[in-house]
């Protein structure tokens, strides 16, 4: 379907996509529809999308639920957390519908957590607030379509100086009957010295071609602590369209790590703007593919501030035919002293056949910064293998253990003990079973 | 017993021939040195016989207690008992020594049919060895050879030397860039491994680590081939006279 389809069908349902949503949903369509309409899906001549023709992606008929049919699928039956043992709070999303489940505790008091759709109706000065207000949706990409077909997703909201230990975990799952595009909404909203570790779970069923185009908003403020992680684990015949938005108030610090385990094709772009001085960020991204996979992640970290600190590391290991695209872009705004700036893509192409495109990019416009950026492509160290096979450890456990080693560094940054730990045994049971499916999600097998 | 055996063995790297028949036989509980000077092919030699990938095999055979030592893939030739000192040990970023020894020996025990070893074995284990060439325990938990100076790297190769207790140590020029104390613990590391069963094979520039591994025989290798064998006098005589005379007869009498 073209762009204009897509436009002509939010026409043709808009009292339906309204009805089935909140009135601080529906209030931010219009805009949304002219931005859509304005600059619509990025093509070959916008650069940003240079190795990700995500048009392509749209172009089937995608169906969507946008009359609110209650999906077939019961997600705490069909799934068994795949961090294993790690104590969560556990919330669901079956497509983008939020799946609601008695007896879940009060994290703490003044928390709001749930779905974005009933909070929205529930409190919608508290969503109205934030809902869309750190979105850009004047570029081509999906966040316009998102804006104009949401109806459901996820909200945290973090009251000032409350701090939540226990991680949040979101597990969403693509599934169901029919092939599908779901556009869910996911809000992080922290207030000054809020803190908070969220866990997104990407999931979804082989059985069908789905497409999701989600978009994630944060809103860190001032002294906040925001942990991010990103784990996707669908199937090969996922599409996914990600974009994170992320916004920085002072001293704040975010630290978010995007994991590609298991997918099809996947496009993430990170955005990131530090609005106030002496804010933090760490961005962090593994990617694993074979077959036909590709993963591109896209990031762009805007230093509109003095005194802010951002430090990007990501790294693939592509297999068989599989692709991968990297592009980090580090703007330092006039005016943006002291900045301190760090980007680094490695990657290792694991054959002759796998690809990997990388394109680091810095614009600085202020004289007193320290600003470094690197990327290579290579393969496993051959001496370091012949060294280890003299010591009796055969080719594939060697390779093995250096690509452990590899993706180790990004896991080791990983704030979180019990989760880097438990991070690092999904990325070794990926590592050794290829795209055969472990244990944890049922509804993938 | 007969610990190796190189008949006629030829052996060339992306096309080029440097190993032009070899000849060598190795007993067991015996030291052998290969001395000679850059670029005559020690080592390719010890590269050819654990298993190199870059380098083919064109002609000859090479018998390790008994079997055919270039069929076996590297690993099982490590198994089996062949242990390489490596002239320059490689760093593994991101693999801790722990994990690096600990999957090597329990490699070997599968194939030998054991179980793994237990934790507290393999503890006890890499305690012994370490004292054996004075490796310092924080080393364990580092990656392997990460931040090693030249002395511990090669302090390392003992020490892993040690602990996978080979019936054959080929150690390729293991002096070079050892201070004297250094290569005193290397030197005793290696002459305490020694046993009636096991043998060695010297690869070196010099007389000085002869000074404390005693090699029963000693080879010259030159553009190729091994062109003089003798007892341990003739490396005292090599550190004396160099290697010119030796060439020049081989030269002579090929003429």
């Amino acid at each position: 379907m073209s762009q204009s389809s897509y436009s002509e069908i939010f026409r043709e349902n808009r009292a339906l996509i309204d009805s089935g949503a909140s009135p601080v949903m529906n209030a931010l369509r219009d805009r949304a529809l002219a931005c859509f309409e304005k600059y619509g899906f990025p093509d070959a001549r916008c650069e940003e999308y240079l190795h990700t023709d995500i048009s392509q992606w749209f172009a089937p008929d995608w169906g969507m639920n946008l009359g609110r049919v209650k999906l077939p699928v019961n997600p705490s039956e069909a799934f068994r957390c795949n961090v294993p043992n790690l104590s969560t709070q556990m919330h669901f999303l079956a497509c983008d519908s939020y799946m609601k489940k008695d007896g879940q505790p009060t994290l703490v008091e003044g928390v709001t957590v749930g779905s974005l759709l009933e909070i929205s109706r529930s409190n919608p000065q508290l969503v109205g607030k934030y809902l869309g207000s750190v979105v850009e949706m004047e570029k081509p990409g999906i966040s316009a379509l998102n804006t104009m077909f949401m109806q459901d997703g996820f909200m945290v909201h973090v009251p000032r100086n409350v701090r939540i230990d226990k991680p949040v975990q979101l597990v969403s799952l693509m599934s169901g009957a029919v092939s599908m595009l779901s556009c869910r909404r996911i809000l992080v909203v922290l207030e000054q010295g809020a803190e908070l570790r969220l866990l997104l779970c990407d999931h979804s069923s082989a059985a069908r071609e789905c497409l999701s185009a989600m978009v994630v908003e944060c809103v860190v403020g001032d002294n906040a602590r925001l942990e991010l992680y990103d784990l996707e684990e669908t199937s090969q015949t996922n599409s996914r369209v990600c974009d994170f938005f992320v916004s920085q108030g002072r001293d704040s610090s975010v630290h978010a790590s995007v994991l590609t385990l298991h997918n099809g094709r996947t496009r993430n772009s990170f955005h990131s703007v530090f609005k106030g001085p002496g804010a933090s960020l760490e961005l962090d991204g593994i990617a694993i593919s074979d077959g036909n996979q590709h993963v591109d992640n896209y990031s762009f970290v805007d230093h509109a501030s003095t005194d802010c600190i951002s430090s990007e590391l990501f790294k693939y290991i592509l297999d068989d035919r599989s692709t991968g695209s990297f592009a980090g872009k580090v703007l330092v705004r006039e005016g943006s002293q002291r900045t301190v700036s760090a980007q680094t893509n490695r990657n290792i192409c694991l054959t002759r056949e796998s690809r990997m495109f990388t394109q680091p990019q810095l614009e600085i416009y202020a004289d007193d910064v320290k600003c470094s950026h690197g990327a290579t492509v290579g393969q496993l160290d051959e001496k370091a293998l012949f060294y280890m096979q003299q010591r009796g450890i055969p080719m594939k456990e060697a390779r093995m253990l250096l690509m452990l080693a590899f993706a180790g560094e990004v896991l080791d940054r990983i704030p979180l003990d019990s989760l880097r730990s438990r991070l690092t045994g999904l990325v070794e049971l990926r590592l050794r079973h290829g795209q055969s499916r472990c244990e944890g999600c049922n509804v993938c097998k | 017993m007969e610990m190796l055996k190189i008949e006629n063995l030829h052996a060339e790297i992306a096309g080029k021939e440097i190993l032009k028949g070899i000849n060598l036989s190795i007993e067991a509980g015996t030291v052998h040195a290969i001395m000679g000077p850059n670029g005559s092919g020690k080592s390719t030699l010890s590269n050819v016989l654990s298993g190199h990938p870059a380098y083919t095999v064109t002609q000859g055979k090479a018998t390790f207690k008994g079997k055919d030592l270039l069929a076996m893939p590297t690993e099982n030739r490590s198994h089996e008992g062949l242990f390489m000192s490596f002239q320059y040990p490689v760093e593994i970023p991101g693999v801790s020594m722990t994990n690096f020894m600990r999957t090597a020996l329990n490699e070997k025990r599968r194939y030998l049919g054991l179980d793994p070893m237990s934790p507290t074995d393999f503890l006890k284990l890499m305690k012994q060895k370490r004292d054996l060439v004075k490796l310092d325990a924080k080393f364990m938990n580092r990656s392997v050879n990460e931040g090693f100076s030249g002395g511990e790297k090669k302090r390392n190769e003992i020490f892993q030397m040690a602990v996978l207790e080979p019936s054959l140590s080929i150690l390729d020029e293991t002096d070079s860039g050892l201070d004297i104390d250094a290569l005193r613990i290397v030197a005793e590391g290696v002459n305490s491994l020694k046993t009636p069963e096991t043998s060695a094979l010297v690869i070196t520039h010099y007389q000085r680590l002869l000074d404390y591994i005693k090699p029963d025989v000693v080879h010259v290798l030159y553009a190729g081939r091994i062109i003089r064998t003798a007892g341990p006098e003739l490396a005292l005589e090599l550190e004396e006279r160099g290697y010119d005379w030796l060439i020049k007869e081989f030269e002579d009498s090929n003429r």
